[in-house]
């Protein structure tokens, strides 16, 4: 039976990541998890300089999902460069870095200080709802991923993958533009911008006022904006999106996603990475599947 | 370390209006942990996704059993209310930093224990810990009426302090009206005294201000929403006046750096 895929020129042993920003750099929840066993670790955002983030509170719990506005609070890659990158060096899995920045100089930058390190791919965030500068900013906007994509490329030495956002009227839209400015994959979907009242306080129950949405929530939006992509674009697909179980990431990786992300379940469940691992594995055992790329977009 | 286990319910009960206390069985969880510690209580409900970080309010080590004592405020608090003698409920713990990082010790054997409300339960273990080590241990606890969950369990380790809302049993008005009306601070630094407070946040400035003022040093064990548990989603954190040693800012992350610090580590 095989689990590996090839993402973007990278061999992953299953296509389960972990999603950006619930994982730390893996630290936290490799008294959980065995990182070993997982197809890559996908850290928090990191920036050229430590950012501050949002006031809190920066999360609050809505039916089947959360709301976060963490802001990307992050220590930089001088601190991300000395600790977490030797950390993960440790496990027999994929390196993804997040990779966020205020302006096309500073993604350029942090790229660039990434590029003779054991990194295996870049993720780039150009979607972050919750940054004034920099994310979203740019994630809108096809003319702009264009630029920026072009431009982290020819300074980046990994494959990179152009993080998209949901908060568009046609993502299909964002992944051309983001294949056409040279991405090797994308990644999606980012969290959809949402809002949450607290009726006792009488205030918004995030101190930013909105914040992503996440969680189960989001699933089948984001498993139709896959499938859409998917039509559209060659390059591979990073699939998230609400994924809570092992059918869950399978649902992605039949609508056209090569890998994909958990993150919010990791919230309900600490383990549930690995959890989903073996759950693609039984579910290929019990459906007699020889090699996981059957089911990648075998939903047409 | 942190456990992630699958506890039984050995016991519930409703110790006041919307107060409840369960008591559960976590063998892997209870024998690390300590003062001022809390487990994340995860609902049976998929659409509930995130932990419910509670206090823990008392361990029986032998038996290997912890209690939690919280107020129903939502869907998983209400949800672990319902729970009965037998039924499991998914728990991490312990977490945090507890009252182990207090770093005074025999030259401040006055110990004031202060709760406020929800905030009483978590000084419980402490006043244990505390008694048990030799200090002379007060509870100041603040209710909102008649209705004193736990007190009888503090008189065996403390001299108890109370202050209700409503007037109806001991000082009418806050913890810091009843310190002030049985005369506790009196003296000031010279009574070597050093306090510990869990409550609503009005409060925990109130008492933070107050022990500054008189130089006495306080720990304070503050709550906030948080997603993750483990101080990886930094949803938790808390303004420093130090840089912290994760983000390298001043973001201290309640679940990990805390949930006690001092009060001259925070930004009032």
């Amino acid at each position: 039976m095989n689990t590996s895929v090839n993402f973007a020129g990278i061999t992953l042993k299953n296509p389960v990541l972990t999603a950006s920003g619930t994982f730390g750099s893996g630290m936290e929840y490799s008294e959980f998890v065995d990182l070993n066993r997982l197809g890559g670790v996908v850290t928090k955002g990191v920036a050229v300089t430590p950012w501050e983030g949002n006031p809190t509170p920066r999360v609050a719990e809505t039916t089947g999902g959360m709301l976060n506005a963490i802001g990307l609070q992050n220590p930089g890659l001088d601190v991300f460069l000395s600790r977490d990158l030797p950390f993960l060096a440790k496990y027999d899995t994929k390196v993804v870095v997040n990779v966020c920045g205020h302006s096309k100089e500073e993604y350029v930058e942090a790229v660039a200080r990434l590029a003779d390190t054991n990194v295996d791919l870049l993720e780039i965030n150009i979607s972050c709802p919750n940054v004034r500068e920099g994310g979203i900013a740019f994630g809108t906007n096809a003319s702009k991923i264009f630029e920026i994509t072009k431009a982290v490329k020819s300074a980046a030495k990994q494959p990179i993958i152009m993080k998209l956002s949901p908060n568009v009227t046609d993502i299909t839209e964002m992944a051309l533009a983001a294949q056409d400015g040279g991405a090797d994959a994308v990644s999606l979907i980012n969290t959809i911008t949402g809002m949450k009242i607290d009726i006792n306080r009488r205030t918004f129950a995030l101190a930013n006022k909105t914040g992503g949405l996440s969680g189960p929530a989001i699933k089948p939006v984001a498993v139709r904006m896959v499938y859409q992509v998917a039509q559209k674009v060659s390059v591979p697909i990073l699939g998230m999106g609400g994924i809570a179980c092992a059918e869950d990431a399978i649902e992605f990786l039949m609508a056209g996603a090569t890998a994909v992300s958990v993150g919010t379940a990791n919230f309900h469940n600490p383990r549930v990475t690995e959890e989903i691992v073996a759950g693609i594995e039984a579910y290929m055992m019990r459906n007699h599947v020889e090699d996981i790329n059957e089911l990648i977009g075998c939903v047409r | 370390m942190k456990q992630y286990e699958n506890a039984v319910i050995v016991s519930t009960n409703r110790l006041a209006d919307g107060i409840f206390s369960t008591e559960l069985c976590a063998k892997s969880i209870v024998k690390d942990s300590l003062p001022g510690q809390f487990v994340c209580v995860y609902s049976d409900d998929g659409a509930h996704l995130l932990p419910r970080p509670i206090s823990i309010c008392d361990i029986d080590a032998d038996a290997g059993t912890l209690r939690l004592v919280y107020r129903v405020v939502g869907f998983g608090t209400d949800e672990l209310s319902k729970k009965g003698v037998g039924d499991t409920v998914r728990l991490l713990g312990p977490i945090g930093t507890g009252y182990e990082s207090v770093r005074e010790g025999k030259d401040k054997p006055l110990r004031i224990l202060i709760g406020g409300g929800i905030g009483i339960p978590p000084m419980l273990l402490l006043a244990k810990n505390w008694n048990a080590a030799g200090y002379e241990v007060h509870a100041v606890l603040g209710y909102r009426n008649a209705d004193l969950f736990l007190l009888e369990d503090f008189k065996p380790y403390a001299t108890c302090h109370i202050a209700t809302d409503d007037g109806s049993v001991g000082t009418h008005g806050t913890v810091l009206d009843a310190i002030a009306a049985d005369g506790l601070l009196d003296g000031g630094a010279d009574r070597k005294a050093l306090i510990a407070a869990c409550g609503p946040m009005p409060m925990l400035r109130g008492v933070a201000a107050e022990a500054m003022k008189q130089g006495i040093p306080a720990y304070v064990s503050l709550e906030e929403r948080m997603a993750c548990g483990v101080g990886a989603c930094l949803g938790c954190i808390v303004k420093s006046r130090e840089v912290d040693g994760h983000s390298h800012v001043h973001n201290k992350r309640i679940c990990t750096e805390g949930p006690v610090f001092p009060v001259s580590d925070l930004c009032w």
